[in-house]
């Protein structure tokens, strides 16, 4: 196999006209959902009930049926929330930064791309609004002029989280919907259902493909770009600084800010490759999403994993260096302490794997990169499960050490935030085109003008 | 009725087709036309001669109001409204105001840039334009490219305009006319009960949710709790009490029992330990004025105003009260007599010696002798 990555793969294989693409994309819309579908629906949403039961005895009986507690304040909710908010960031460095970057082969992943990192950040909201154990009452977050004449701490990295997770997801859905603007047009266009005509109709509205308004909306999509890119790497920061702004030992680190964003993009990057791994199989699109698409993000894989190795290195020769006895313990603690195992599992899924891609038939390999993924997906969480729980359970004060262990409610609100992240995502391929309809028209072989080729994507 | 004419379109096969319709229908003088392709076209604006999008005002505009928005109001809760010290930082703490700051001009730039070329740029939502559900729009919807010059252009004839669209390549030249006015049913029966089961499903849903679902577990603000309250019966104890009796054999921190209790008077002297110093008379008049003032009066005159409507209460100014010794003050206290229930529980040992002393200095107050006063007098000189 020799590949020559000097010039750049087609984004989309097999000379497709654009009709053809339109059809491919629209099928899974177009018809019933079969039998997969609804046994993959069965699964997750089984999930899903499970962490709705979950959830609600929560709210009825309170945060107590938790594992967290003395000294370890923060368990499986903050390492939930965490993991998830990093899973979005794939969405929107594939949006936004490889859009403004004029890398064509995002088109094929864009749109889906985007729609986990709505579904990822939808599932992580819900955990600082669960742990507050009274969720009806999670208005008091937002500072509105109230009878008690108090304000919120706008100097709370707890409060800049509000801010930033809550305009990540409105600029985000509003980033999607954007895209979704002229597909729908094209649905409306297509479909001969009356219903589903009327519904697009809405959703579109009344979009007609003017190149007056694709002047207006080019623009716009590039400011938003143009935003969404700083609004991701400071979603992660203000992540860190939950931790970072602290004094604990082990989360007291200047690191964490690009640490974190480094290990978002890692594990974002490890779950859009696993989910697409399917998708492009069960909806026919291979030629949509290719290998080549696989490959590059693979590499990105393999470059941001090295980054958060990197980080981990750093973290302990700066433990080292400070001369800080405690900063010191924290450290040989996490390595060799009671939580070695999950310390050991985080080197080897996020490290030592992802060195496979150094080797092109690896990268290419659609069975071990599924495999591969995996691993990251799950030493990911277990890097937040390291920072939260290894650094709270044993600090400064030795007769106040404990070990964390979660109950079965922690265990069943996890699977049920992956029933509700799988829930969503198999809805919406069934409900909305999984790939952008405009967008992949625009890089098809010969959907430009011959005398303006060498100019990048729209 | 005359059907009123929107415009003239014309579909074209290829994007250099397009380019090349969109600068010929321009070359020849027309203003109001427009071209429609599936996705945007590169060089479409060159060859349309359009002029750069205004848009990033508004975004420029808004994104700066997020920015002004967000330092205003964090400067007014945190530095005048209620200014707090916190983490020994400044009350304007402009650092720690920098991630809010920028999260809400991101918010504000965004949505302004979307809301603001959806309405202002678009005219959108416009489902009833005439170009919709034409076949020319499910064509360019597709996969082909369209021109349609508009009737309201200054230069626009239709037999011209035709011809000019036909010349630069295009085919299926349509004459696409306004819908008819279609009549808005507000009153069709349907309309009316789907408003009216709205309006009752909304009602009722925010009755129940005020008036019901708050008062529910677990929304009942913390009401129920699984803890021990007084005077409530439990679940936990086996005697169902929540408040519990003494363990066997033990005594209170500060509660040592009296050793005369019950009987008529104490069968040894019991001393007074205390000295009456300012600061014990002060203790001894504030208890005294809190549990004894309001049967015996005020200055122990026995003059309340349970005088006459009960046994009056003695005074303590009486000869008999004055030839008691303290001890047996402090056992009438702690005892209580007659009508007088004990005050053990009440009152600590110390505050009870405090009392003692507080009524020899109203009872010496209330009998002074010439000498009393005058020595009081020297005293005070």
């Amino acid at each position: 196999m020799k590949i020559d990555y000097s010039i750049e793969a087609p984004a989309i294989e097999g000379r497709l006209s654009i009709a053809q693409i339109e059809a491919l994309i629209a099928k899974p819309l177009d018809s019933k959902p079969d039998k997969k579908f609804l046994l993959a629906l069965s699964v997750s949403g089984s999930a899903l009930a499970l962490g709705a039961i979950c959830v609600l005895m929560t709210f009825y009986f309170g945060i107590g049926l938790w594992g967290n507690n003395q000294p370890v304040g923060w368990g499986f909710d903050i390492v939930n929330f965490v993991f998830w908010v990093g899973i979005g960031h794939a969405g929107t460095l594939i949006s936004a930064i490889l859009f403004l970057l004029r890398q064509k082969w995002r088109t094929g992943i864009a749109r889906f791309a985007e729609a986990m990192t709505i579904f990822a950040v939808m599932t992580a909201g819900l955990f600082p609004a669960l742990h507050t154990g009274r969720p009806w009452l999670d208005g008091y977050l937002l500072p509105y002029p109230n009878q008690h004449g108090l304000w919120v701490n706008f100097t709370s990295p707890l409060l800049w989280d509000v801010f930033a997770v809550s305009t990540y997801f409105t600029v985000s859905l509003v980033f999607w919907y954007v895209g979704l603007i002229p597909d729908f047009a094209s649905l409306r266009d297509r479909t001969t259902s009356k219903l589903k005509k009327t519904i697009y109709s809405i959703f579109s509205l009344g979009w007609r493909h003017s190149h007056r308004n694709w002047q207006h909306y080019e623009k716009a999509y590039m400011l938003l770009a143009g935003f969404a890119t700083p609004l991701v790497l400071s979603v992660h920061t203000i992540v860190s600084f939950d931790f970072a702004v602290s004094i604990m030992p082990g989360w007291h680190a200047t690191i964490f800010p690009p640490y974190f964003v480094a290990g978002a993009i890692f594990s974002g990057f490890a779950m859009v490759v696993t989910v697409l791994i399917f998708v492009r199989k069960i909806f026919d699109l291979e030629h949509i999403i290719t290998v080549n698409h696989l490959e590059k993000m693979n590499k990105v894989i393999l470059a941001t994993g090295m980054m958060v190795g990197y980080a981990y290195a750093m973290e302990f020769f700066i433990a080292w260096y400070s001369g800080n006895p405690i900063e010191q313990f924290v450290f040989i603690n996490r390595a060799f302490g009671p939580y070695y195992w999950a310390y050991w599992i985080m080197v080897s899924c996020n490290v030592l794997f992802p060195q496979l891609f150094w080797v092109r038939k690896f990268r290419r390999n659609i069975p071990l990169m599924f495999v591969v993924s995996i691993f990251v997906n799950i030493g990911m969480w277990f890097e937040r499960f390291v920072i939260t729980v290894t650094s709270l359970h044993r600090d400064f004060l030795p007769s106040s050490w404990g070990y964390y262990t979660p109950t079965l409610y922690d265990i069943g609100i996890l699977i049920g935030s992956f029933g509700l992240f799988f829930t969503l995502v198999i809805l919406f391929t069934k409900a909305l085109p999984v790939v952008s309809i405009a967008e992949i028209k625009a890089v098809a072989d010969g959907a430009q003008p011959t005398h303006h080729e060498e100019g990048g994507s729209h | 009725m005359e059907k009123k004419l929107f415009g003239v379109t014309a579909l074209f096969n290829t994007p250099d087709e397009i380019i090349k319709a969109a600068k010929g229908v321009r070359e020849s003088g027309y203003v109001k036309y427009d071209v429609f392709t599936p996705y945007p076209i590169h060089g479409m604006d060159d060859a349309m001669k359009l002029k750069p999008s205004k848009l990033g005002y508004l975004t420029l505009g808004f994104g700066l109001t997020g920015t002004f928005i967000a330092l205003f109001s964090m400067w007014f809760t945190m530095a005048m409204d209620y200014p707090m010290i916190i983490g020994g930082k400044p009350f304007f703490a402009l650092p720690a105001f920098i991630p809010v700051t920028f999260e809400l001009t991101v918010l504000l730039a965004t949505l302004a840039t979307v809301i603001g070329m959806l309405t202002f740029f678009f005219y959108f939502p416009n489902n009833s334009h005439p170009l919709h559900d034409t076949t020319f729009m499910k064509a360019v919807s597709h996969d082909r490219y369209g021109v349609c010059i508009e009737s309201i252009d200054p230069k626009f004839d239709i037999t011209k305009a035709k011809t000019a669209l036909s010349g630069l390549g295009g085919y299926d030249i349509q004459e696409i006319y306004y819908p008819e006015k279609s009549d808005i049913r507000l009153f069709d029966p349907k309309f009316i009960v789907f408003l009216i089961v709205v309006a009752a499903v909304t009602s009722g849903a925010i009755y129940f949710a005020l008036n019901k679902l708050v008062y529910m577990q677990p929304f009942t603000w913390m009401q129920h709790q699984q803890k021990l309250s007084a005077q409530a019966e439990t679940k936990f104890f086996a005697d169902k009490f929540s408040m519990r009796p003494k363990v066997e054999g033990t005594v209170a921190r500060g509660y040592i029992p009296y050793e005369f209790k019950g009987l008529a008077a104490p069968t040894t002297e019991i001393v007074n330990p205390t000295f009456p110093s300012e600061k014990n008379l002060a203790l001894g008049k504030k208890k005294f004025l809190t549990f004894c003032s309001p049967c015996h009066g005020n200055y122990g005159d026995g003059d309340s105003r349970l005088r006459g409507q009960f046994p009056n209460p003695p005074s303590l100014h009486s000869a008999k009260v004055r030839g008691w010794n303290d001890g047996n003050l402090y056992h009438v206290l702690v005892n209580g007599q007659n009508v007088m229930p004990s005050y053990e529980s009440q009152i600590l040992p110390e505050e009870r010696w405090a009392i003692v002393n507080y009524i020899r200095v109203l009872q010496k107050a209330k009998n002074a002798t010439l000498e009393d006063i005058q020595a009081v007098r020297k005293e005070g000189k």
